[in-house]
């Protein structure tokens, strides 16, 4: 029974972070069907953001804020300097473009701090176990899936509730009709951009947390994630995010229990090769949403 | 069809028999001069060059954006290298390779040879069914290949001792060697593009309805082009793994795939000329850059360290390029066709990375 809690608590935890990462990379790609290759750069922005800080006297909290408003901000920089003079080219251009944006912003990490993994002060707390029954729960995963709660609910009443949120999902349904109707493109596109590097920093900052430093190529992980579980996931949809999320979480527990040691190596090469059978064989995913393939420019 | 003219032909070979000439003068100076650093540059330079036209056959003329082309190039590497490997030394590279395999000793060619084509095998295989994708979800698929195929070089270390340094092999790849099959992939890619094949592709690029509706198979050919265009760029591979003889599956990942995506671009996906032009021009800047680097470190002027500055500066010539020229250097047209041959065809230019209105 122990041993059950202890799976799903963990799926749980891994899963929701999973689910803010695809949620972070479908915000942008709902509305301009780019894979946005430069998001993992983000994670890792609010990555060093933390590491340049964490000297200081502010306390944790004010760190992870100011964090996420720089990803926020990087992501809102890339879309102004980098995606916006190629919206109106084709769906090539802009996913190249989004790989160069990636390359740039890691080798500047590379060029500015270092090569080499730099220590973040994780909080001790984080260490800590809680006894809840006779099952030890890490305060980590405490952290995670309420920063997640926080989040997901955030992020719902945001979409459901506000004109923002409802601009937001008329634009990734039609965002022609959109724009008949008198909304700015910019605009919208702006705040997708805004909402992924929030995300983008959110949940950098749990990613972080849990692995304990920072690097130039700590991005690419996250990026991997978030693009296999959109695509399993459903990639016309938030709520395919999010399954797409918990899914590959809750995969990712099994097969570390499951698998023998040697094959553990190949569990990416397996996951990725399930990617492409999606592609073929479901490229809707699991969740099916509102079909939508106009591109806009 | 009709036939062309003799003329027309002709006209249609400048551009070619113009690269092949430019390519052949810099083989000659190089080796004139005698430089190893020059040498080492000028030879890489080449390989790439048969890299990115193999990519080039498949992106520039199908309009398929790939990313897994760099995965096929590590598959050449690797599968020459454990054929070519003399037995002696493969039992110190590879301990744990199948016996089967190591006793396996070829010469370069068939090395190179049978690498590309279990390269072309692999692609043809994964291929079939990512040709029915289009635009984005092909892109991630071909993203999820690359990254399938480099968790498989690092990991089956029998084969490919790992992601660790591979090592023991012959250098058989010099500047001659690569100049001579550069310039034959070059005719290649040219041929390719007129051939029957490389027109029904195209036509597919342009517009996929219009190309069904009159017959054409566009799953069959692109999934031909595919499979061409992973055997030479196993090919490119093969001469890569023998001309630096000591290398990782490190080699064959990201990196890679954005220099080889910037030659690309920069120079122009749909015409050959503009391909080779884009290798020419990056890999002049990228040096160029590369020795700044190391000058600036060494000289310690700057209060950061320098390695990365050339993948920032290329990654911002790469945006730009997108920006203002998305369809690269040479557009549509090879470089030095005649004018009028131009005014005929204009009126279906559309540029592959501007959208089709």
């Amino acid at each position: 029974m122990d041993g059950v809690l202890q799976f799903v608590l963990n799926s749980v935890s891994l899963g929701s972070v999973y689910s803010l990462f695809a949620l972070g990379l479908i915000m942008v790609f709902g509305i301009l069907k780019l894979v946005n290759f430069a998001y993992g750069e983000l994670i890792m922005v609010a990555g060093y953001t933390w590491f340049v800080l964490q000297g200081s006297i502010l306390p944790l909290v004010v760190v992870v804020i100011v964090a996420v408003l720089v990803a926020a901000l990087t992501s809102v920089l890339t879309e102004r300097v980098a995606f916006r003079p190629v919206r109106s080219n084709s769906i090539n251009a802009m996913l190249i473009t989004s790989f160069a944006v990636s390359t740039l912003l890691q080798n500047s990490a590379l060029v500015i701090v270092s090569p080499r993994a730099r220590a973040v002060d994780v909080p001790l707390f984080f260490y800590n176990n809680i006894n809840l029954g006779g099952v030890q729960i890490s305060m980590s995963n405490v952290v995670v899936i309420i920063v997640s709660a926080i989040t997901l609910f955030g992020l719902l009443l945001l979409m459901q509730k506000t004109r923002l949120g409802i601009t937001l999902r008329a634009a990734a349904d039609d965002f022609r009709m959109l724009q008949l109707l008198g909304v700015r493109a910019d605009n919208v596109i702006v705040s997708a951009f805004a909402i992924s590097g929030v995300l983008a920093g959110i949940a950098g900052f749990l990613w972080i947390s849990r692995i304990g430093s920072v690097s130039p190529t700590i991005g690419m992980a996250p990026l991997l994630i978030a693009l296999i579980a959109i695509v399993v996931g459903g990639m016309n949809s938030l709520s395919g995010a999010i399954v797409g999320g918990f899914f590959l979480g809750t995969l990712t527990i099994a097969l570390q229990l499951l698998l023998p040691q040697e094959m553990l190596a190949f569990r990416d090469a397996v996951i990725f090769a399930v990617v492409i059978l999606v592609l073929v064989f479901r490229p809707q995913g699991i969740v099916k949403g509102r079909f939508a393939t106009e591109r806009i420019g | 069809m009709k036939m062309p003219s003799i003329a027309a032909a002709g006209r249609k070979l400048v551009p070619l028999i113009g690269m092949i000439v430019v390519f052949g003068v810099l083989a000659l100076i190089t080796s004139f001069l005698g430089i190893p650093l020059l040498d080492r540059i000028v030879t890489v330079m080449f390989i790439m060059l048969i890299m990115v036209l193999g990519l080039q056959m498949f992106m520039g003329n199908s309009g398929l954006l790939s990313f897994a082309h760099v995965g096929f190039m590590g598959i050449g590497a690797y599968a020459s290298a454990v054929f070519s490997i003399p037995v002696a030394a493969k039992a110190m590279a590879l301990p744990d390779l199948y016996p089967a395999l190591a006793g396996i000793e070829m010469g370069f060619l068939p090395a190179m040879m049978s690498g590309a084509l279990i390269a072309a095998i692999f692609a043809a295989i994964v291929g079939y069914p990512l040709m029915r994708l289009s635009d984005t979800a092909s892109a991630i698929a071909s993203f999820a290949l690359l990254v399938i195929v480099h968790v498989v070089l690092s990991q089956w270390s029998a084969v490919t001792n790992g992601p660790r340094t591979l090592f023991g092999l012959l250098k058989y790849t010099d500047l001659w060697t690569a100049v001579t099959w550069a310039i034959m992939i070059l005719v290649v890619a040219f041929l390719f593009k007129e051939s029957s094949l490389g027109m029904k592709l195209r036509a597919s690029r342009d517009n996929v309805h219009a190309a069904s509706a009159i017959g054409i198979n566009v799953v069959k050919v692109r999934w031909l082009a595919f499979t061409i265009s992973a055997f030479i760029c196993g090919m490119s591979g093969a001469l890569w793994a023998h001309f630096i003889t000591s290398f990782q599956p490190g080699s064959f990942y990201m990196t890679q795939t954005f220099i080889v995506l910037t030659m690309l671009i920069v120079g122009g996906p749909r015409t050959v000329t503009g391909t080779a032009i884009g290798v020419l021009l990056v890999t002049i800047a990228s040096e160029g850059l590369r020795a700044m680097e190391n000058s600036f470190s060494l000289s310690g002027v700057l209060p950061f360290g320098t390695v990365g500055m050339t993948e920032i500066l290329l990654a911002i010539v790469l945006i730009f390029m997108l920006a203002l020229r998305p369809g690269g250097l040479i557009q549509t047209f090879e470089l030095g066709a005649k004018r009028r041959n131009r005014a005929v065809v204009a009126t279906s230019s559309d540029s592959e990375l501007t959208r089709e209105v």
